[in-house]
């Protein structure tokens, strides 16, 4: 059997990457400005003011456009890991394929099948039946948000599965602790609320237009006032569920925070990078100088980010490829070299336990297969050439997370300003002209969250189990070279066709026969 | 529950939502019909308007249909995914260009133009249908792979457990007409639904008697189609567990021993090709009736649930044969989930009749009345 070409790993991570990148551009749209319709049109169904519903009509016109877009992508990537990691399907596939499963079944089909009432059902269905269905869909999509994290926390950090020698595979055997992981519930609630605060950015963006513009401007007032409640709530939340998250990835990933800080060396009492501008062509593995040009430290916060305790133990990149320093249960951490030395002996023991097995040899195969369990956790680490393979771009992780972490705490001043301001927003041009440019700004802040989650822990397609160069599909590089391609074209084309409908929309603006709702 | 029980239930459940899909296709077919049935702009509409309020569903079951085979036979999904690369992308492009011509081509500045988005959804109709029954065809008739699932024990370089083993990544199915032949039945089922649904949900004069001066002509190509490749099925060699040896071996005529062994699914077939006959012909020998949709729409997914589990039910369950090496082949017990997993799911799937109920509930609501041209204003 041939070997995989290597940078046919990278065309699949690439195309992966592409298809995940476009798609998150309009998920989080869909998540936030549902929330924030749903509001409207409860407020509607409360007061019983058409202006409400046409509020409510006017956003739903633009989640309209974005979700069905956002659908487009998200079923090549479902198909994606079947056809681009064929390993990685067989090897996980009784764990990972379970949310996928439980997602269409119990949350895609509710958005699905009320989405069409929602849409279509304005003048068919009684007003409270309406509204139920536009909670649903924005439940349904919700549900579906939590599934597929569910799923995406599993490879960050696999739980509740056995290895099977007999099929080569990890099986599950505790669904519970698949579904409810710890990783996996603050995943969802930081995605969740990034995308409320993303959605809160894009509502009161574009209502500063109309206020710029001096048009619709009631209109304008009661979406913003909808709306940076709700991104005010979801910016704290958000940094809330951030810091929470960061203490996980200290324990579980430290690679993933170690490049995301830069941090070569580690200790005690480690601070944290405000900003920092990185030197280039650093070999991280072993700097022999200090890889920045500059940086701006918050004495001990890393360590209080990381541990909880500003005196807490974070451990730098050369610490995690040489070990030694004092691991979770209190023993000296292995080195990396020692890691794959035992993965190799866990692949050796799955080859040995299976020619013991069709031997019918069943003392080697219990030996082997004891063996294997010893070493199984370390299994991923055996597929490694070099301990170096174990550093993910810092570069990349480290500017990402800078972005979205100051992005996160903008936005924060940012709602707490317009939910200050009020009305008077309208009276100083430059606020509504920030508020306008930050919508950008929130869609680089959740690009940037995903890139730090998912460049941060390569090179692993399941943490610690399964680097991407095993994970891989067969295919001629040239296949996979020409479908990144079409997606590339076929995702910009469609992503500008989406802008330019949008910028119509917003141009043509909400119904203007509209009343205006007195002192509501 | 057994595991084997709970291996055949899954097998069930997967062909059952890859019925409903062959049967959701009505708006695939509907797709194709655009410019033929509609010939003014205010028809083309209305067309658009009840396909468009259904697309959804189509695609739901799509995405379903995928996630539930990856967690019940993820090594299915490894080998059919990871081989047929280019059948797959073509059917996920296919969708993908349906997903947003819906949503865009009636919209101000959507960039490419009305036409083109509705030229993306005439080639969804027609490509969808054809791939995807080309590629259930390789169910039958086998693909070109290999599996050896210790390919992943190599830390020195590993390979790829399951492969193709031609360099056509799946395009080679079409060489093998009665994959097309399916794909083609798949097309001319759709576009049939499609009439009868536009006989049920659309008021216009105009574009009914037209439908109707079409689906003589529709039907009789579909029943061409349709019993050639019966006979091809019913005819070919297929691959089966030898009950004294455990491997993989041919048997002549498999999928007819398969019914003549397993009397429901032969029940299930003969009562679907009869709902589907009588669904088709309703319209035609009463004039215009508006019913057909159901008995049709009832006779698909029966048929092609019996279909589909003639590949997977019968003698140890060979559903996915190789051709290049027949002992690779895809059983239901040498590529299913673990048993465990297999049980939870089976939890999980108490809910779907729960969601056929608001499926109906949704349907219902916004289909309590035809569409006419007064919806189009």
């Amino acid at each position: 059997m041939e070997p995989i070409d290597p940078s046919l790993i990278d065309w699949s991570r690439a195309q992966f990457a592409l298809t995940a990148m476009y798609h998150w551009l309009f998920v989080p749209l869909t998540l936030g400005l549902g929330l924030i319709m749903c509001i409207m049109e409860s407020i509607y169904v409360k007061t019983g003011h058409e202006f409400w519903k046409n509020v409510t009509r006017f956003w739903m016109k633009l989640f309209g456009v974005n979700f069905a877009v956002g659908v487009a992508t998200g079923i090549i990537l479902e198909f994606e890991f079947g056809t681009n990691w064929s390993n990685y399907s067989w090897f996980v596939g009784d764990i990972f394929g379970a949310p996928l499963a439980v997602e269409g079944i119990v949350a895609f089909f509710l958005e699905a099948t009320f989405i069409s009432l929602m849409f279509f059902g304005w003048n068919k269905l009684g007003r409270g039946t309406h509204l139920m269905s536009t909670w649903m869909t924005v439940f349904g999509a919700t549900l579906s948000a939590w599934w597929i994290l569910v799923a995406n926390a599993w490879m960050q950090y696999p739980v509740g599965m056995d290895f099977n020698p007999e099929t080569v595979r990890n099986e599950m055997v505790n669904f519970a602790a698949v579904a409810l992981s710890p990783v996996a519930v603050m995943k969802f609630l930081h995605t969740v609320t990034s995308s409320w605060v993303l959605g809160a950015v894009f509502v009161v963006g574009v209502s500063s237009w109309y206020l710029l513009r001096g048009k619709h401007n009631d209109f304008a007032h009661a979406s913003i006032r909808v709306a940076s409640v709700v991104g005010l709530v979801a910016a704290l939340a958000t940094g809330v569920t951030g810091h929470q998250s960061a203490v996980q990835v200290a324990r579980i990933q430290p690679m993933k925070l170690a490049a995301a800080e830069g941090l070569v060396d580690g200790g005690q009492g480690v601070g944290l990078v405000g900003i920092g501008l990185l030197k280039s062509g650093v070999n991280w593995g072993n700097p022999q100088e200090d890889p920045f040009f500059f940086k701006l430290e918050l004495p001990r916060a890393l360590s209080l980010l990381a541990t909880n305790d500003p005196n807490g133990y974070v451990p730098g990149i050369r610490n995690l490829l040489e070990g030694g320093y004092p691991g979770e249960d209190g023993l000296p951490a292995l080195s990396a070299e020692q890691q794959m030395a035992i993965g190799k002996k866990a692949i050796q023991s799955l080859i040995t336990y299976r020619a013991a097995r069709e031997a019918d040899d069943a003392a080697a195969a219990k030996s082997s297969a004891e063996s294997l369990r010893h070493s199984f956790r370390y299994m991923g680490y055996g597929y490694l050439h070099s301990p170096e393979e174990l550093i993910p771009s810092v570069v990349t992780t480290f500017y990402s997370f800078r972005v979205m972490v100051l992005l996160g705490g903008y936005f924060v001043v940012l709602f707490a300003g317009l939910f200050l301001l009020g009305r008077r927003i309208e009276r100083l041009k430059l606020i509504p002209l920030g508020v306008l440019l930050s919508i950008p700004l929130a869609y680089l802040a959740s690009e940037a969250g995903w890139v730090v989650a998912e460049v941060g822990r390569q090179p692993w397609a399941i943490q610690g189990l399964l680097p991407n160069c095993a994970a891989v599909s067969r295919l001629a590089t040239s296949s996979v070279q020409l479908t990144f391609w079409l997606f590339f074209v076929l995702f910009t084309v469609l992503l500008i066709a989406e802008l330019c409908i949008m910028l119509r929309v917003v141009a043509d603006g909400p119904d203007s026969s509209t009343e205006i709702p007195v002192a509501e | 529950m057994t595991y084997t029980f709970l291996q055949e239930y899954w097998c069930f459940l997967v062909c059952f939502l890859g019925a409903l899909l062959v049967f959701l296709m009505f708006v695939q077919g509907g797709q194709t019909l655009i410019f033929q049935l509609g010939r003014s702009e205010e028809q083309r509409r209305m067309l658009l308007l009840v396909t468009g309020r259904k697309w959804e569903l189509t695609f739901t079951t799509l995405v379903t249909f995928g996630g539930a085979f990856f967690a019940s036979f993820p090594l299915f999904y490894s080998t059919s995914f990871g081989g047929a690369y280019w059948v797959w992308m073509l059917i996920l492009l296919c969708f993908v260009i349906q997903a947003v011509s819906y949503e865009f081509m009636h919209r101000h500045s959507n960039l490419l133009g009305k036409r083109t988005y509705r030229c993306f959804l005439f080639l969804n109709g027609v490509l969808g249908p054809v791939l995807i029954g080309t590629a259930v065809g390789t169910f039958f008739f086998g693909a070109n792979f290999v599996v050896n699932k210790l390919n992943i024990a190599s830390s020195v370089a590993p390979a790829a457990i399951s492969s193709w083993t031609t360099p056509w990544h799946g395009l080679e199915a079409v060489a093998d007409f009665r994959n097309v032949l399916l794909g083609l039945v798949v097309l001319m089922l759709s576009r049939c639904l499609a009439h009868l649904y536009f006989l049920n949900r659309v008021d216009d004069v105009e574009m009914r008697s037209r439908g109707l001066r079409m689906l003589p002509w529709e039907v009789s190509l579909f029943f061409v189609f349709f019993l050639t490749f019966a006979a091809c099925w019913l005819s070919a060699t297929g691959f089966v567990v030898s009950e004294t040896t455990g491997s993989i071996v041919p048997m002549e005529m498999k999928f007819l021993n398969v019914l003549m062994d397993r009397p429901e699914i032969l029940v299930m077939l003969l009562a679907g090709v009869g709902l589907v006959s009588v669904g088709l012909l309703l319209p035609l020998v009463r004039h215009g009736s508006r019913y057909g949709i159901w008995w049709a729409g009832t006779g698909t997914v029966l048929t092609v649930l019996a279909m589909l589990l003639s590949a997977g039910w019968g003698f140890g369950g060979v559903y996915y044969p190789s051709l290049a090496d027949p002992q690779s082949s895809l059983t239901l017990a040498n590529s299913c989930s673990s048993e465990f997993t297999l049980r939870v799911m089976s939890v999980v799937s108490l809910m779907i009749p729960f969601v056929l109920l608001y499926i109906i509930w949704a349907w219902r609501a916004l289909e309590k009345k035809s569409i006419d041209s007064s919806d189009i204003a």
